[in-house]
């Protein structure tokens, strides 16, 4: 019985840290936040250097024949800093996606430019129902002979704006299923709330896709989730260092914030907030990764006490800041905003509670 | 990541479940079984049940060999507490104070002359133990114990009162936490003594609780003469020897005690399938049933903490930080369940006892909820540890224990 990461992975979550403190501090983040299609193409580059792109891709594929285990620490690691890159959508939500639907030759077909960092893949799931699954959309995809065509509108995709391939859920006479669309997909660009990251609508025109080997939208929908979990629970852990060592500088009534209860407790609460979330989290991916028998469970419980608990704790990282959090110099807003922009993206909590109300069979 | 168990901890799960399976009273968990309610037919029904545990070799589980226990691994503890829980069969009750506090405690810091002594009949049953900590003015300021203990020759006079203590009126030994020196800051003048209930001028009496019953009492001690053999360890060393009886309080029960609430959760489940509000079941109603969903979410989240929580003492012999917050979450957690569960009943939550949804279990339980935030270390403490040890957090001057000068 072992429920915790490698030494190995450690060692690589170590490395990103130090990396990602060097090349991209808030500085950093900040160069692209007045332009809503804009993204760290450097950052990326670097990252792609380093193999993280290639990590849980198979080596006939262009990959590091790693497994999706080994991007839970590094997403961690890039939601801790709030990267400006689309590696949640390419990497561990698109990529994952055609890995586990698409068959041997649609993973030839995809995967080197996505491991190579190359192309930007990005999943388009939700539409005007706001729904994560297959009740709520209405794309429709329609063969005429070997060809497959999309009609439909998709939302809140993330970093659209950046994305050469888009993975999309779209509905058939036989039930949904994913679609990888290559060309002829038109992206408008919207202003995201979350600074860090770029999104957009998605026209799908009676454009061409090809359908992924295998039909449903499980698993790739519940991996979609697992991964939000975990990049969300380091841009959280990231909001308690802040806070901490925040109360710890700033004085009044001549001493340190954070020798007053009031504080220590908000603190101790934050992180009795972030460490179930950081469990489930990891529960959720292990469960996605082995494909356990509760991973739909798994994901469900991860994504709606993580919606909530969190966003608690980017609210009182705020609230012991202060004032100073309020301004826009501060950085506790890139971090606030991008946790209350994951909460309700891949389903809220009454999303998710209603799909455990119904696999527990309440 | 691997979460599977070894075939040798799959052998030993199967093991303790035959047995469990075989050895529950008669119609044990059927609605006609009429369980023990008084704390006397408790008292009575677990001194059977826990003698068949002795008997079997499951008391002394965790114990090392040498002190004839069974010198299990953790996660054979662990996979001990999970089975019990599943079968829903009786906690440990009347023994647990020996087995899990007073035992573990001599066994670190008695001589061999007391481990002998009192070791194996803890492990038979023949002595029942009970835990002099708390006092009025000295409950999460446990270091404030008022008790006093004044060596005089071969003997110590003992005077004080101690509270919450569990079974004292039918203990055969109490294992009491005591000031032994006046002239030193309260933390470094405490001792432990291994007190006989039987003494002269020792007065348990039961505290009626919340719910009615009596499972904790006052304990006076009026000028008791206790004889200087009966120091545990070293004079003054008994706040330091208190930090290993407290260590031992929770532990590899965690996940049992995590099945345990499950089973809860099912039986409010149930009742909230059968309970009907505006014409559908509160398990339909929308006001209810995204709660229910967030009551099962965060019970599944303890399971994982514990996980967690056992994978860093096998790997590192210590909880994580996961740990160090466990009481805090799921403590809240079991109040925010009971709260629902009493939700569920709408009008008739008002109603207790035999009138009442399930005979008063949801009264009960919300009630007894409370215990869990205020016992073993209250919330607040907890907070002020997690901001401290864990965060780093300067230590204040509000709660600060200030040190005699």
């Amino acid at each position: 019985m072992d429920f915790d990461f490698s030494p190995e992975q450690y060692t690589l979550r170590d490395e990103a840290r130090r990396f990602l403190e060097q090349q991209c501090p808030t500085s950093h983040v900040r160069e692209f936040i007045d332009d809503p299609a804009g993204w760290s193409r450097g950052l990326w580059k670097q990252m792609a250097d380093l193999g993280w792109m290639a990590l849980p891709f198979p080596e006939d594929a262009g990959g590091l024949g790693q497994g999706f285990l080994d991007l839970v620490l590094l997403l961690g690691e890039l939601g801790r800093v709030v990267a400006p890159v689309p590696f949640l959508s390419s990497i561990a939500q698109a990529g994952q996606v055609v890995l586990r639907h698409g068959s041997p030759e649609q993973q030839a077909r995809f995967l080197p430019g996505i491991a190579s960092g190359e192309q930007i893949a990005t999943v388009a799931i939700a539409e005007k129902s706001g729904s994560y699954d297959e009740a709520g959309i209405d794309t429709r995809a329609e063969q005429s002979g070997n060809a497959w065509r999309l009609t439909g509108e998709k939302r809140y995709v993330l970093d659209a704006p950046a994305a050469d391939l888009f993975v999309v859920a779209a509905r058939t006479p036989e039930g949904a299923r994913w679609f990888v669309v290559e060309e002829g997909a038109v992206v408008t660009p919207k202003k995201s709330f979350d600074l860090t990251r770029t999104m957009g609508t998605v026209a799908l025109e009676d454009v061409e896709a090809v359908p992924l080997e295998s039909g449903g939208l499980e698993p790739g929908l519940r991996i979609c989730v697992a991964a939000a979990c975990a990049e969300m629970v380091g841009t959280a852990a990231k909001i308690l260092d802040l806070t901490v060592g925040y109360s710890k500088e700033r004085e009044q009534f001549g001493r340190p914030i954070g020798s007053f209860q009031a504080i220590k407790h908000k603190c101790a609460e934050m992180l009795a907030d972030l460490e179930p979330s950081r469990s489930a989290a990891y529960y959720a991916c292990w469960a996605v990764a082995t494909d356990a028998d509760d991973a739909d469970l798994a994901v469900s419980v991860a994504k709606s006490f993580g919606s909530e608990a969190l966003a608690r704790v980017a609210a009182e990282g705020v609230q012991v800041h202060g004032g100073i959090a309020f301004t826009w110099e501060h950085d506790m807003h890139l971090y606030q905003k991008r946790i209350k922009s994951m909460e309700h993206l891949f389903g809220d909590a009454p999303y998710h509670h209603e799909r455990i109300a119904q696999l527990v069979g309440l | 990541m691997d979460l599977a168990l070894s075939p040798e901890e799959e052998a030993f799960r199967a093991e303790v479940r035959e047995w469990v399976g075989g050895n529950l009273p008669d119609g044990w968990g059927t609605p006609a079984y009429k369980e023990p309610r008084s704390f006397e037919e408790r008292v009575v029904f677990s001194k059977q049940w826990e003698k068949k545990l002795s008997e079997a070799g499951y008391a002394g589980l965790h114990w090392p060999k040498e002190y004839g226990g069974r010198g299990a691994t953790y996660m054979q503890q662990i996979i001990f507490h999970e089975e019990m829980a599943r079968a829903r069969a009786p906690q440990l009750f009347i023994n647990f104070v020996g087995m899990n506090l007073a035992g573990p405690t001599i066994m670190a810091h008695g001589s061999e002359e007391q481990k002998k002594r009192y070791l194996p009949p803890i492990l038979s049953m023949d002595e029942i133990w009970c835990q002099g900590f708390s006092e009025p003015n000295a409950g999460s300021d446990l270091a404030n114990c008022q008790t006093r203990a004044d060596l005089d020759g071969d003997h110590f006079v003992v005077n004080g009162q101690k509270i919450w203590t569990s079974f004292a009126h039918v203990a055969d030994w109490c294992l009491l936490l005591c000031r032994t020196d006046q002239s030193v800051p309260k933390h470094k003048g405490l001792s432990y003594l291994l007190v006989d209930m039987k003494l002269p001028g020792i007065d348990p009496r039961p505290l009626k609780q919340v719910t009615g019953d009596a499972e904790f009492n006052e304990v006076f001690f009026t000028d008791v003469i206790v004889p200087r053999s009966q120091l545990l360890g070293e004079m003054n060393m008994g706040w330091t020897y208190a930090n290993t009886t407290l260590s031992h309080e929770r532990g590899p029960a965690f996940l049992g005690h995590q099945i345990r609430f499950r089973n809860a959760l099912a039986d409010m489940f149930a009742h909230a399938n059968r309970t009907i509000r505006d014409g559908v079941p509160v398990s339909e109603h929308p006001a209810f049933r995204g709660r229910l969903a967030a009551a099962y979410a965060e019970l599944e989240i303890m399971r994982y903490i514990g996980l967690r929580n056992i994978t860093s003492i096998l790997r590192n012999g210590r909880p994580g930080t996961e740990g160090s917050v466990a009481k805090l979450y799921w403590s809240h957690m079991v109040r925010r369940m009971q709260e629902l569960a009493l939700a569920v009943g709408g009008p008739a939550a008002a109603l207790d006892g035999p009138d009442a949804d399930d005979r008063g279990q949801w009264q009960r339980g919300y009630l007894m909820s409370f215990a869990q935030t205020i016992a073993a270390g209250s919330s607040e403490i907890q907070k002020n540890i997690i901001s401290e040890r864990v965060l780093g957090m300067p230590r204040g001057e509000v709660w600060a224990p200030k040190e005699k000068r």
